[in-house]
């Protein structure tokens, strides 16, 4: 039981680990896309003004 | 004239138990509102498959020297255990159903999401320690996904023994989502810590980013986890339908007809794993300790989460702790019991649209934890093998 338990601790590690991973990209992608969308939006704005 | 009541006869004390127990989900599907989608289908064919030599199961007609197909039996084999057809297709309706939008507009919303998946680990270590083999242990954590598709489909790859009682305890806890997180939640909160407010202030999302996000996180959960891939793929498909703006009727259909229509089959056909001699033992009481531990844990991990949060926000950007809460996927009773706190304490404070997007995040984050976990217990069994 001992051997599992530090498997169990190893997939407690590795999983946090990898659900952290992959949720913090996916919110450094989605703040990236609102930039992009936002300088986008900027420039079309300043084109109409001009 | 003894075939009339020979069955009777053949009826054993667990099958009685087990008629209990389907009665019992029946009347919380009914009576008290409980999930009845899913608990109502699932306590009649509890019912259905313990009759004894019950016809919904396969049954050998000595005389004709055959076996007659018994229809839950064939949509077990056909839909859960040879394909895992049947959860993976409800993703598509839930994708459709799920709107990404307030989350998209509050991305730092997401880590609640990943933070409120720590009670699966918890349940698994918890699980190892009473002596529940790995892939057992591990199917046993992922109640605490509060995501009954997900629990049941890592069961069923993780080949579990105890899918039955695994799919009752995660859908009998999302339904008990009210009761379980308001506690949960006090045990670590403060009164001034939960009358924290939120300004919110949502920034509009463009459509080219509603289309890009299903396929972003596709890949990006497909290549860290590929063996996510059928859960967040089945479900980023769903939500593709609905934002691309061309497949209205399908999404329509994703959404109302295919999700009923799975829904329906799914709670009945997970009734075959019901039989009285898996079902009534002391490992399934063990269970359902477990799930509720995990859902208690996954809410602490995100009230906590939230917490550690504050110490490096500016006092006028805190985060309420009890929006750390409804990061788990029980969508939408965790954001619901959430603003309702919120409001109990202050009936000005509104926390629903901070909720929902950390609601939101546990959908994506539970699919993946779901995958995380297969791809490494298969590892581990590897290493063992």
């Amino acid at each position: 039981m001992n051997e599992n338990i530090m498997y169990a601790l190893e997939i407690m590690g590795k999983g946090m680990f990898s659900i952290f991973a992959v949720i913090i990209l996916l919110t450094f992608i989605v703040y990236l896309m609102a930039k992009i969308t936002e300088i986008r939006s900027n420039k079309k704005g300043g084109q109409e003004e001009a | 004239m003894e075939f009339l009541y020979s069955n009777l006869l053949e009826i054993t004390p667990q099958q009685l138990v087990m008629y209990a127990v389907g009665i019992l989900l029946i009347y919380l599907a009914i009576a008290k509102g409980y999930e009845p989608a899913l608990l109502l289908p699932m306590g009649f064919g509890a019912i259905l498959v313990n009759l004894p030599n019950s016809g919904v199961l396969n049954q050998p007609l000595e005389g004709l020297g055959e076996e007659a197909t018994g229809i839950i039996e064939w949509l077990y084999n056909v839909g859960i255990d040879a394909s895992e057809a049947m959860p993976i297709l409800l993703f598509i309706g839930i994708g459709a159903m799920i709107d990404f939008g307030p989350l998209l507009s509050n991305p730092k919303m997401f880590l609640f999401g990943a933070a409120a998946q720590f009670g699966i680990f918890i349940a698994i270590m918890f699980a190892v320690i009473l002596g529940f083999s790995l892939n057992d242990a591990a199917s046993i954590g992922m109640i605490g996904a509060a995501d009954g598709p997900t629990s049941i489909l890592v069961s069923k790859i993780l080949h579990s023994n105890y899918i039955g009682p695994i799919a009752v305890a995660a859908y009998s806890y999302m339904a008990l989502v009210p009761i379980v997180q308001p506690f949960a939640i006090k045990l670590v909160t403060t009164k001034k810590e939960r009358l924290i407010r939120m300004d919110y202030n949502p920034k509009s999302v463009s459509k080219t980013t509603r289309i890009l996000f299903p396929i972003i996180v596709t890949f990006v959960a497909g290549l860290v986890a590929p063996t996510s891939v059928a859960l967040v793929g089945f479900l980023m498909f769903g939500n593709l339908i609905r934002e691309c703006g061309v497949l209205n009727a399908l999404s329509d259909s994703a959404q109302n007809v295919l999700a009923n229509l799975i829904t329906l089959l799914l709670g009945i056909t997970i009734a075959f794993s019901m039989k009285a001699d898996q079902f009534v033992t002391i490992d399934t009481l063990k269970i359902m300790g477990l799930g509720l531990f995990a859902f208690v844990f996954d809410t602490i991990g995100g009230v906590v989460f939230a917490k550690v949060l504050n110490l490096f926000m500016k006092k006028d950007k805190k985060i309420n702790p009890m929006v750390g809460a409804a990061g788990i996927s029980a969508f939408p009773m965790s954001a619901r019991v959430v603003q309702k706190m919120g409001l109990k304490e202050d009936p000005t404070n509104h926390l629903l649209m901070h909720a929902i997007s950390a609601n939101v995040s546990g959908q994506i984050a539970s699919v993946v934890a779901g995958g995380v976990i297969v791809e490494i217990v298969n590892k581990i069994l590897m290493t063992l093998a």
